[in-house]
This record gives C-alpha cells, sequence and structure tokens, in this order.
C-alpha cells in the first residue's frame, strides 16, 4: 500500500495541498516500556512537493512532528487537471512519493 | 551526511543563498532541498533551532503572521498548528515547541509560487509556547501561543 | 447545583436496580431521556461524536483532525485486505450479508441458533478460519482495518439492535447491562459512574464522554494508542484505567456488554471508524 494519501484542491488560482503519511514517525525519545531502552529514532526527515517537474515545496521534519504525520500547503500557479507529487525521505533511508490529480 | 556540507549549512551566508536559489527555483532537487538541517534539529534551545533552520536568531513579533493552534492540547502528541501570514516574499517558515526537548519540529522552504501557509500536526511534550517563524526578505517574523498539554484522567 | 444533584439522585434511583420489571425498550428510552436532559443542547444524532458534542474546545480540535484523520489510512488498508481472497479463493464478501458493505448496523445481534452474541470483529475471523485461515488477533491490526472498511461503507446507517424473544438473549442483555452498571476493580467505579452520571465531568483534564452513542464510531483511532483499535481494545483498557482485571477479548462479558451498550444506542448512526484523544 502506498504510504501517501494526497488531496489537491485549486480554487481561483490556489491549490490548496493536503497530505497523510504513514509513518511511525519514532523521536527517538521513547523508551520501550517492557526492556526500559530508548526506541530508536525513525522519523521522515524531507518531504518535497512538484509541480510540472519543479519543485514547489520542501519540509524538513524531525521527531516533533505527529506519528502519521499531516501537511498542507497552498501555491499557485496550477491548473485543475495537472498533477502534483509527493516524495518523501527518512533517518533510514527509506522512501516514497505519490502523485495526485488537482481537482 | 559528511563534513563538508555539515560546515556548508553552519554557515549563514551559504544558507541564505541556498534559500535563495530555492525560491528561484535554479536549484534542481529531485527529493530533498539542500542539506538537512540536522544541527537545527538537534539544538536544545529555541535560539539554535531558530539560527539553524533560518539563519539568524534575530526575530520580532508580527501581527502580519498569525498561528492557529490549541489553548489546551487534547493530546500532546497531535497538535493541530496551522501558519500564516500576509507577508509577501515568504520563502521559509519554521515552528517551534520551546518546551520540547528539541524544539525545533519542522522548517519549510517555500518557493515563490508557495502562499504562506502550512498546516501540520506536532508532539509537545508538556506546556509551553509555540512560536512560528516567517522568513521575508531576509528578516524573521513571529507568532507565539502557549498551549497548554495537561495529564489525562483516564489512566494518562 | 442542587438541581444537579437531585437529577443524579432520581437517575440513581431508576438506574441502579437492575429493575426486575423493567423491558430493555424501557431501559434504553430510560437511557436516551437521561441523556438528553443531562445535555439539552446536544440534538440527539449529535451524541454520536462523544465528547466533541458537548465541549467546543476539544470538538475544534477533533474537527482539524478530520479534515484529513489518520484513520483513513486504515480504511484503505482495510478495503485492501477486505477484497484480498483467502487461499481458498473466496473473500470475505462470501460469509457476510449484501457482500460485507453496509452492515456493520448489525452487529452485534443474537444468534438464536448458536445462543450468544455475534460481534462484527466474531463475524471477522469465523468468516477466516471457516476458509482455512488463521484468526488474526482481537484488538489492533488488520481486524481493525477491515472492522474499519466495513464501518467505513456503513456510515450513515441506524443502528437498530433487536433482543429476540428468547430468554437466552435477554439473559445476555441483562449481563451486558450487569456488567455496566456494576462497580469494580480497586477504584470501585463501573462504567456508569464515569460514562453516565458523571458524564460531561472532568478526571483531571480529561472530559468524560456520554455512554449514549459511544460504541456507534469504533473502531477507533486513538491519539493516545497512535492507531487503531477495537472496541474490546478500548473495554480492556477501561477495566485496566479502574484497577481491574479485564476480561478477554471477544469472550461473553465482552460481548454481552456490546450487545447492552449498542442497544442502548439505537436510532444513531454509524459512524465509524472514529479520531479521538
Amino acid at each position: 500500500m502506498a504510504t501517501l494519501k494526497i488531496r489537491a484542491k485549486e480554487q481561483d488560482g490556489v491549490t490548496t495541498v493536503k497530505t497523510l503519511i504513514s509513518h511511525p514517525m519514532e523521536s527517538g525519545q521513547r523508551k520501550d516500556s517492557k526492556t526500559g531502552k530508548l526506541i530508536p529514532g525513525h522519523y521522515v526527515t524531507e518531504l518535497t512537493a512538484e509541480h510540472n517537474g519543479k519543485q514547489v515545496m520542501s519540509a524538513n521534519w524531525g521527531g516533533g512532528i505527529s506519528k502519521n504525520p499531516y501537511l498542507s500547503f497552498k501555491f499557485k500557479g496550477a491548473a485543475a487537471g495537472d498533477s502534483i507529487k509527493i516524495s518523501w525521505v527518512d533517518n533510514m533511508g527509506k522512501s516514497d512519493s505519490a502523485e495526485a490529480e488537482i481537482k | 551526511m559528511n563534513l563538508i556540507r555539515r560546515k556548508f549549512v553552519k554557515t549563514t551566508a551559504f544558507l541564505s543563498l541556498g534559500a535563495t536559489l530555492a525560491g528561484s527555483g535554479l536549484l534542481i532537487p529531485q527529493r530533498a532541498l539542500g542539506a538537512y538541517a540536522t544541527d537545527a534539529f538537534a539544538a536544545r534551545d529555541v535560539e539554535g533551532a531558530v539560527s539553524g533552520s533560518l539563519g539568524s536568531s534575530s526575530y520580532s513579533a508580527s501581527d502580519a503572521v498569525t498561528l492557529k493552534a490549541p489553548d489546551i492540547a487534547e493530546n500532546g502528541a497531535v497538535v493541530p498548528v496551522t501558519v500564516s501570514s500576509t507577508m509577501g516574499n515568504v520563502d521559509a517558515i519554521s515552528i517551534i515547541a520551546a518546551s520540547n526537548p528539541g524544539p525545533l519540529t519542522s522548517t519549510y522552504q517555500l518557493s515563490s509560487a508557495c502562499e504562506p501557509f502550512v498546516s501540520t500536526r506536532i508532539k509537545m511534550a508538556k506546556t509551553g509556547d509555540v512560536i512560528a517563524i516567517v522568513k521575508a526578505n531576509g528578516k524573521l517574523y513571529s507568532a507565539t501561543k502557549e498551549v497548554k498539554v495537561t495529564i489525562g484522567g483516564c489512566g494518562g | 447545583m442542587k438541581k444537579t444533584l437531585a437529577t443524579l439522585g432520581l437517575a440513581l434511583m431508576i438506574a441502579l436496580p437492575l429493575s426486575a420489571g423493567a423491558t430493555p425498550k424501557q431501559d434504553q428510552e430510560e437511557f436516551q431521556k437521561y441523556f438528553m436532559e443531562r445535555f439539552p443542547n446536544t440534538p440527539f444524532e449529535d451524541f454520536v461524536n462523544g465528547v466533541y458534542s458537548i465541549d467546543a474546545a476539544s470538538r475544534e480540535q477533533w474537527m482539524e483532525i478530520e479534515e484529513f484523520a489518520p484513520y483513513e489510512l486504515n480504511i484503505t488498508k482495510g478495503e485492501e485486505l477486505f477484497n484480498k481472497p483467502f487461499a481458498n479463493g473466496k473473500t470475505y464478501a462470501s460469509c457476510f450479508e449484501n457482500g460485507g458493505i453496509g452492515i456493520r448496523q448489525n452487529y452485534p445481534y443474537f444468534d438464536t441458533k448458536r445462543g450468544e452474541v455475534i460481534t462484527l470483529e466474531l463475524a471477522i475471523n469465523e468468516c477466516r478460519t471457516a476458509n482455512g485461515e488463521k484468526a488474526l488477533g482481537w484488538k489492533k491490526g488488520a481486524i481493525a482495518d477491515i472492522s474499519a472498511y466495513m464501518a467505513y461503507t456503513s456510515r450513515g446507517n441506524i443502528f437498530d439492535i433487536e433482543i429476540p424473544d428468547d430468554p437466552r438473549a435477554l439473559a445476555a442483555y441483562d449481563r451486558g447491562k450487569k456488567h455496566f452498571y456494576q462497580k469494580r476493580g480497586q477504584l470501585n467505579m463501573a462504567c456508569a459512574d464515569c460514562h453516565k452520571f458523571y458524564a460531561g465531568n472532568l478526571i483531571r483534564a480529561d472530559l468524560l464522554s456520554p455512554a449514549l452513542g459511544q460504541l456507534t464510531h469504533f473502531p477507533v483511532y486513538r491519539s493516545k494508542w497512535g492507531g487503531l483499535g477495537t472496541t474490546h481494545r478500548r473495554y480492556a483498557g477501561c477495566n485496566e484505567q479502574v484497577r481491574a482485571k479485564p476480561f478477554p477479548a471477544q469472550g461473553e462479558e465482552y460481548r454481552d456488554l456490546e450487545f447492552f451498550h449498542t442497544y442502548m444506542s439505537n436510532g444513531l448512526a454509524v459512524n465509524g471508524p472514529g479520531a479521538r484523544k
């Protein structure tokens, strides 16, 4: 299953993008209640958004972002029918991306 | 991340240059934009978080920056935060939770196509200030709100 | 203050005796009337939203989460799992009425042939084992995802749980009702203490949700769990929170409780999966 869900809607020239990502976002500061040891940090570090091959926005995240993270941003210059691509990379080198049609 | 890139990030001038190039879309990131702000995330104080992510630790409160966050967080693990601004030329936004062990929760590089708006959900370890800092025309402007994080009664 | 005490007193008088003679229908009417009177500003259909129907500040945060709720990931996963055939080629659809779509509001029900309460999660696992697959864990993971998908396809459907004219069905209902009103654990509290008599009050910083409508939004994604969980996961958690030993998930005790608990909310709509703190 893709780890990203994306919703993008254009209105009056502004496209609002909302994305929900399936990711543990383990900060590295939580202790395992059974072993008492720190659970290693595992979180999305970088997220990028592209429209027509051009980068529109990029985010740097840390362990302080909630589990199954959410992000919303807005940009101009896209039209309904265009597509937006969102990609993420985490601190363990995992990555994923997805595209969605702007409605 | 190798040592050379680390020094690259630390130097304020280069960081601003990076931000400007990013804004004009001239940097060609296929995935990530330049270097990850490792030092900013590692910073244990607000000053380090701000300067590491936005290149300077000097910011001033402004009515042109709006921060939406709850007065009392329903659950500290998931606190919805929205930052917006009426300013033009906003090319970066950082969201800081002052009472977190690592105050920087996230930082955003916005191209000139972006509206000055970002919404996400952050973790807050305990009651403290959430500070939204917006970078426009090389200067930093902020909005701050105290968010209370409480101990639940239903077994925590 | 006096009015509240009087109302509480009256409620205690009505509810406390596991009243010999009160029919389930009378219990349900009293139950719903109690909450409607206690929260006069909440329209009946809004009770499905729990604390968010009685507290504006937390409702606002909940609305922000609902913008794009984490359980949406679970619904997608659940749909994939639901549609994936078993090794023998059959699917979950073959075990359920209407192919398993839009049927959440029919659970739990009392099966007169078997003489016991059947919950949705029980039916899901029985479908698996009947088709040669291993049963799933009861509290979270795949079973919650599948239950979430099935609940999602049923959103808006009204619960109308029946108690068949069968002494065993009535006995199951009575056992569930007894559990709800019985004090337990080191803290010596009943479900009814928090969720009926003190619903809307605070324990430390938590607002107590009304029992009316409580199960309509399950399975639930709790911020606290950072994930999705089933009704019986929450029942076990609640028992532990009053420092009582929890009962086994999908054992008779919790199925009977779920039977009573859902019956009390007849007339309300399915709105699962839900997002809560």
